[in-house]
Order: C-alpha cells, then sequence, then structure tokens
C-alpha cells in the first residue's frame, strides 16, 4: 500500500480539523498540484526540462531554492537508478521525496513544552507584521477552553495601538493582559508579567513582542533581553519560543528563522494566513535546515481559526488531489 | 546567509569560458541558467523569470556576449539594463484632484503595512508637498487599528477622521471625505482593513469604498518580503479595483525583494514609494534601477553615496583633508567625524549597500551596532581638550580618570589611543606614498575591530 493511501485511510473518518485543513489549502492545493499533475501529463519523458520545470513548481511553492536544487538533483539519481524513463512512474517518487523532506526519519515535535502544575512561558517572536499579537489571541482562547489560566504580557511597546490590540484579545478572550505605557521597557513588562502571573497562579504566560526585522542588530539585541529576564526569573523559561511566519513570506522566512533562532533559541513556528493562496512552502525547508518543527497554522480570522499543525494532515491537505490520482492508477491495475 | 548575487552566481561560468578564446551558444545557455536561478533566488515569480531570461537570452546570444571579450560583466551588463528597463523609471508623484480633496485608498493583504504607511504618506504630503491631509480610520475589523492610527496622528499632530468600529468602512469613508470638504483638507487618506485578495465579502466593499469615494489614487501596499504568491495578490487587487500605484514596505530588512519586480511586470503599475524604516519619515521614493542591483545583489552604491552627500559637510570635509595631509589630526577632529558618520544612518545598513561588502574578509561578520561608536565618543569626550590635542600626555592617572568618566574599562582606552596612534602612523605613510605615487594602504577606523 502506498504512503498516500495509508494516509487517506487515516482520515477517512474526516474530524473538522481535517476539513479545516482541507478548506484552507485548498486553494494551495489546486494550485500546487493541478500543476503537478498537468506537468506529468504534459511531459511524455523525463529529462531536463522536464526537471526545470519541476523545480519552477517547487519554487512557486516558496518551497525554498536549495531544498528543491537538492531534491531535483535526488530525483535525477532516483530516476537513473530505477531506470526511469515516464513521467508516470515519477510521481509517487516525487510526492515521497517531498514528505520526507519534513519527517525527515523522525517525528516532528509538534506539541508545546507544558509545565504540569506549574507555569508555562511561551514568548512570540516575529518580524513586523505576521500576526503575532492575533496569534496569541488565538492560543489564549485556546488555552482557556481547556481550562487553564491565562496572562498575556504586551510586550510590543513600540507599535502603535499594539498595546490596545493584546488588551481587546484578552478582553475578548476574557484574559488578564499586562501592560506598562507605550515606550517604555519590554523587559521590564515581561517582569512585571511573570510576578503577576506567579501571583494569581496562572498555568500558561503568553508573552507578546514587538515585531523587527533581523537585521536590526540593536532591536535583536533587546528581545535577547527580554528572554534573558524571562530566563532569570524562572529557571527553564520561556518553555516555548514561538516565531510567527506569514505564509506569503519568500526565501527571507529562512533568513529570519535562522536569526531569531541565534538571537532567541526558536523552538517552533506558527505560520500565519493560510488561508489565502499562498503555500508557505518555505517551512519544509526550513525544518529541513534548522530542525524547526511548525506547531500551529493560522487558517483564517476566527478565534479557533488556529489549528495545532499536524505534518500529516498538513501533506495530505497539499497532496489530496495526488492521492486521489494515485489510487485510480492503482485501482485499474 | 546572504544569498549569492548575479555576479558571485556567474564566476563558476566565466571561469570555465576564461581561457577559451570563443564564447559558446552553450555557454551563454549555461550563464542564462544562473541568471534564472539568482532572480528565483530574489523571490521574482518564475513566470517573470522565464519570460525575462528569454528576453536576455537573445540579446545575449546575439553579437553582445558572444563577441566580447568579458562575457561575463557583458552578461551582468545586459541583465541589469533589462532589468531597470522592466522596473520603469522614477514615479514618485502623487495625483492631483481638479477639485480638492485629492482621495487616496490605501489597500492590501494583512500585515503589510498600511497604517504606518499612510501615516508615514501624509506626513510626506504635508512636509514636502506642504499639504493639509487627512487621516480616514476605515479599518474597523482588527482590534485598535483606529487607535494605531490615531496615535500615530498625535504624533505627527495630524488630524485623523474616525466613526468607532461600529460604522460600515464605506460610511466612514463617505464621512470622512464630507469632513476633509468641510475643514478644507486637500487630501484624504483611507486607510483600509487588510484583506485576502481572494476574500469576496471585503473585496467587494473595497469596490463600493472605491464607488463612492472617487479615489485619484489607490495604492497597493505590499510587504517586500513577499514570495512567488505577490504576483496573485497584485493581480487580483489590481482586477478589482484598478491599483494606481504601488508602496513596497519593510524595504530596509535584508530581502532581496523580487516581489517588486513580479508585480512591476504583471500589473505594469508604477512602485511609488518604498517604506525603509519604523521611524514615520522612512518614506522614499522609490528607486527602480536601485531595485534592480538589489535583486541581483550587487549592492547600493548610489544611496550610499547620496547619504555621504547629504550628510557630509563640504567645507568640513576640505578642512580634514588638509588636517589629514599635515598629519595635525586630533582626537577631536576623529570625534567629528565619527558624528558624520553616525549621522549617515546605522552602520550595519551602510555597509550592506556596499556592493560585495558581505563578501569581504573580516566585513562579514562585523559587529557594527553603533553602541562601539558610542563607546568611542564617550572615551573621547571624557578627555580634557589638551588631552585630546596631545594625547600623548595621556599617563596612567589620566587613563583611569578618563575610564572612570567613560565608563568604559581602561584596556579600552588604551586601543583606542594606540589605534589612533597607528592611525595617524598610516595617514603620515599614506600622505607620504601619494606625493611619490606609490600604492594606496589601508587603515582601521577604531570601531572596527
Amino acid at each position: 500500500m502506498s504512503f498516500f493511501k495509508k494516509l487517506k485511510e487515516k482520515f477517512t473518518t474526516q474530524d473538522t480539523a481535517t476539513d479545516k485543513y482541507k478548506d484552507g489549502l485548498s486553494k494551495t492545493r489546486n494550485s500546487f498540484t493541478s500543476r503537478l499533475n498537468d506537468l506529468v501529463a504534459n511531459y511524455r519523458t523525463v529529462d531536463e526540462d522536464f526537471f526545470e520545470e519541476l523545480e519552477e513548481i517547487m519554487i512557486q511553492a516558496d518551497v525554498g531554492f536549495d531544498t528543491v536544487m537538492e531534491l531535483v538533483e535526488e530525483l535525477k539519481m532516483e530516476v537513473k537508478r530505477q531506470n526511469i524513463k515516464d513521467t508516470e512512474g515519477i510521481r509517487s517518487v516525487i510526492s515521497q521525496k517531498l514528505v520526507d523532506i519534513y519527517y525527515d526519519g523522525e517525528e516532528p515535535d509538534e506539541l508545546l513544552n507544558m509545565q504540569e502544575d506549574d507555569l508555562t512561558v511561551i514568548l512570540f517572536v516575529g518580524v513586523n507584521g505576521v500576526g503575532k499579537t492575533t496569534t496569541i489571541g488565538k492560543l489564549a482562547h485556546q488555552f482557556k477552553e481547556d481550562g487553564k489560566k491565562v496572562v498575556l504580557a504586551a510586550g510590543d511597546t513600540f507599535r502603535a495601538g499594539a498595546i490596545e490590540q493584546l488588551e481587546v484579545w484578552g478582553d475578548r478572550v476574557g484574559v488578564d493582559t499586562i501592560k506598562h505605557s507605550e515606550g517604555s521597557d519590554p523587559a521590564a513588562v515581561m517582569y512585571d508579567a511573570v510576578q503577576s502571573a506567579r501571583a494569581k497562579k496562572a498555568d500558561v504566560l503568553i508573552c507578546d513582542t514587538a515585531g523587527r526585522l533581523q537585521n536590526k542588530v540593536n532591536l535583536m539585541k533587546e528581545l535577547e533581553k527580554v528572554k534573558r529576564v524571562i530566563e532569570r526569573e524562572i529557571p527553564g523559561a520561556p518553555h516555548e519560543v514561538l516565531l510567527a511566519l506569514d505564509a506569503t513570506t519568500g526565501q527571507n522566512a529562512m533568513t529570519q528563522a535562522k536569526i531569531f533562532k541565534e538571537a532567541t533559541n526558536v523552538s517552533g513556528i506558527v505560520l500565519t494566513k493560510l488561508d489565502g493562496t499562498a503555500k508557505g512552502g518555505i517551512v519544509l525547508a526550513i525544518k529541513k535546515e534548522l530542525g524547526i518543527p511548525v506547531k500551529f497554522v493560522g487558517l483564517g480570522e476566527k478565534m479557533d481559526d488556529l489549528q495545532p499543525f499536524n505534518a500529516e494532515k498538513y501533506v495530505y491537505g497539499l497532496f489530496s488531489d495526488l492521492v486521489d490520482k494515485e489510487e485510480l492508477i492503482e485501482e485499474e491495475e | 546567509m546572504a544569498f549569492e548575487g548575479l555576479a558571485d552566481r556567474l564566476q563558476g561560468s566565466i571561469q570555465k569560458i576564461r581561457g577559451k578564446g570563443k564564447v559558446s551558444e552553450a555557454d551563454v545557455k549555461e550563464m542564462m541558467r544562473e541568471v534564472r536561478l539568482a532572480l528565483l533566488e530574489a523571490d521574482v515569480n518564475f513566470k517573470v523569470v522565464k519570460n525575462f531570461v528569454k528576453q536576455v537570452s537573445e540579446r545575449a546570444v546575439g553579437q553582445e556576449v558572444m563577441k566580447s571579450l568579458t562575457p561575463g560583466q557583458q552578461v551582468i551588463k545586459v541583465v541589469k539594463e533589462e532589468l531597470t528597463e522592466l522596473m520603469g523609471g522614477e514615479q514618485s508623484q502623487i495625483a492631483v484632484a481638479k477639485k480638492p480633496p485629492t482621495v487616496i485608498m490605501m489597500v492590501g493583504l494583512q500585515g503589510a503595512g498600511k497604517t504606518t504607511t499612510s501615516g508615514k504618506l501624509a506626513s510626506l504630503l504635508r512636509k514636502k508637498h506642504n499639504r493639509k491631509p487627512l487621516l480616514v480610520a476605515a479599518d474597523i475589523y482588527r482590534p485598535a487599528a483606529i487607535k494605531q492610527l490615531e496615535t500615530i496622528g498625535k504624533q505627527l499632530s495630524l488630524p485623523v477622521f474616525s466613526m468607532g468600529d461600529q460604522v460600515s468602512p464605506v460610511e466612514i469613508a463617505k464621512a470622512g471625505i464630507e469632513k476633509a470638504k468641510e475643514e478644507h483638507h486637500d487630501y484624504v487618506l483611507i486607510d483600509t482593513a487588510g484583506r485576502l485578495h481572494v476574500d469576496e465579502t471585503l473585496m467587494d466593499e473595497l469596490k463600493q469604498i472605491k464607488e463612492l469615494s472617487d479615489p485619484d489614487e489607490i495604492f497597493l501596499v505590499v510587504d517586500s518580503m513577499t514570495g512567488q504568491d505577490a504576483v496573485t495578490v497584485a493581480q487580483n487587487f489590481d482586477d478589482a479595483l484598478g491599483v494606481t500605484g504601488v508602496v513596497l514596505t519593510k524595504l530596509d530588512g535584508d530581502t532581496r525583494g523580487g516581489a517588486a519586480l513580479s508585480i512591476r511586470s504583471v500589473t505594469g503599475k508604477p512602485i511609488k514609494f518604498a517604506g525603509m524604516g519604523e521611524k514615520m519619515d522612512a518614506l522614499e521614493p522609490f528607486h527602480p534601477e536601485r531595485m534592480a542591483s538589489r535583486i541581483l545583489g550587487m549592492g547600493d552604491m548610489l544611496s550610499l553615496i547620496e547619504k555621504a552627500q547629504t550628510n557630509v559637510d563640504e567645507d568640513k570635509a576640505k578642512e580634514m583633508e588638509k588636517k589629514l595631509r599635515t598629519a595635525s589630526f586630533t582626537l577631536d577632529d576623529f570625534l567629528d567625524q565619527l558624528g558624520q558618520v553616525k549621522q549617515m544612518g546605522p552602520l550595519d545598513e551602510l555597509l550592506k549597500m556596499i556592493p560585495g561588502a558581505n563578501k569581504m574578509k573580516g566585513l562579514d561578520n562585523i559587529d557594527v551596532d553603533g553602541k562601539q561608536l558610542g563607546h568611542v565618543e564617550a572615551i573621547i569626550q571624557s578627555m580634557t581638550a589638551q588631552e585630546k590635542e596631545q594625547p600623548e600626555i595621556i599617563n596612567a592617572s589620566r587613563r583611569k580618570r578618563i575610564a572612570r568618566g567613560s565608563g568604559r574599562p581602561i584596556q579600552e582606552i588604551n586601543r583606542l589611543l594606540k589605534q589612533f596612534e597607528e592611525m595617524k602612523k598610516m595617514m603620515k605613510q599614506m600622505t607620504n606614498a601619494q606625493a611619490k605615487g606609490k600604492k594606496r594602504g589601508g587603515f582601521n577606523f577604531p570601531f572596527m575591530q
């Protein structure tokens, strides 16, 4: 049985989360897989032109340049080794390879590192406008639903209206927001938030930070300081450092992940705005090159539109057209 | 992890050609592959790349490259010319309505930077064009978006019109324009909510605002880090609204910004402005030819030279040159120089504009956060006038005092003095060498350790 068939069987009793993935990713899937299918249909033989176009398809999905090149090299070897001459034969090899990139022989850790009976601190970082504050609101909502006591820290003291934005989310969800005035030291906000979360015996403290471009050395140092203050107050914290990444971002996402990781030891990615037409394929490359797994995906604007990332579901959503086609072929045989 | 620029990419192919005496069609093809990859790496949409490479290939296979003695250089030249051509000329003018107020609509995806850009644009209109703009807060969806615009308005002392988040954006836009007429504002900037280009309901809302407010400009605000999807986004917004111009934001980041080329080539609309920083005056006219260099990873010398020109006092420069020649350069002069360098902006950004700086030994990992400059300043400022004139009188106890005054360790003061001494020596040698027509030497600034 093929890999995809297994995947499909796993999800034949489809829950709503899978549907959400399918809905959110439908535009993604349509354009990506239909192009892949077209490619296979258009080319009878596997030659240089075929590979060139395959490269382009994956590049269009923002998969990441180096990853694409490597993958194509591997495919070329595989074609030679198995003596594949027609494009039909290569289809399953392509999909399998793409999945392998993410799995890389191990089960990536998608669960959050939660502290039993103690305060869990989650720090959000990222460039400007990727959706950190919104994601925090959605995540707080989820924790609240799970019966956890949540405190928010308004660490974006720079951008106009950022504190209010987080407060609105806090009120909506029904959790406390710790804030200082605009322009104050974000590290001081964190210090207060940690004290307050402890005094309130909260389960989770979610810390917002100002968006910053990763090449701003001073701002990255400020972020290091923010993290240091949390560390000093609670050894082992922050327990998660989540990098919010806009799915529309191109190759620069790799640099973002690398530099934010250097500064704050990012433990996971939240891939936001995946409900658009962007594919967010760069997460495959980021996982492969930096080992940072995706933990959540943002699939819409509503409070419950934040889904825990599940690689199988993601891949299934991305390739479900292919699954169906592969099945058809198997049935014909 | 700086990406390789086109020049680096072409190195390999050029090496192969060198010594062959003749460039074959196959060689050109290989170089074209490198061109293609360089552009893809810069996030230019693959379709745009394809057409572009085809165009360049035709010119390259023709006489220009194959007959050239320096085919690599020639390819770069052709690519750069074609790219600049495609990017179009500089167009940062803003429409003026026959009957005021002129209405500008700001549209785009979530998080592109519409609200910030609205504020920057209003500030630019007032400062550079002597206009009296009114900002209209029509983003009722994102929490505190209205508050954000109001805060920006307060910072800039610019009026902001808002009706809260319970009124439809169409109504707000209408009322905003009325208000502008009443109060004789000549520009109205409507800050709309971010939305997905595939969200029909919200795109319809924009169409309604457009119909009602009859805008003179519709600016699509796009994040310069956008990947391949930039074409879809730009195309959809343009199809729905008829965009008149593009503002590229967050260009002070380290993205290559290939999205600029993608958008330009699918919509044909000019990119008018670029967001270059978080400060409210960091909105600059977009320079297509510089963007071409940036996409190709060739640095941005023009901007650097311009920055230097606007910030360096020419008379002072002449005086300094004389001092250098006569070796009467003191620590005071040095401090002065530092000040001028600092005025030009953050050092790391300056360095990035130099082509190949990321490849230069010692410069690739240099930690230029401006703080070291500050330290050097503090040390020099903690010296007496006499010490600055004659650093050789600074003995151990004076060093101790300076260290206390500047809050820097004594070792740092020693290092600075030593480097300054070496610098002076170097300058003397340089002037001597220049007189004799010898090769130039290089010297280290104390803040480049």
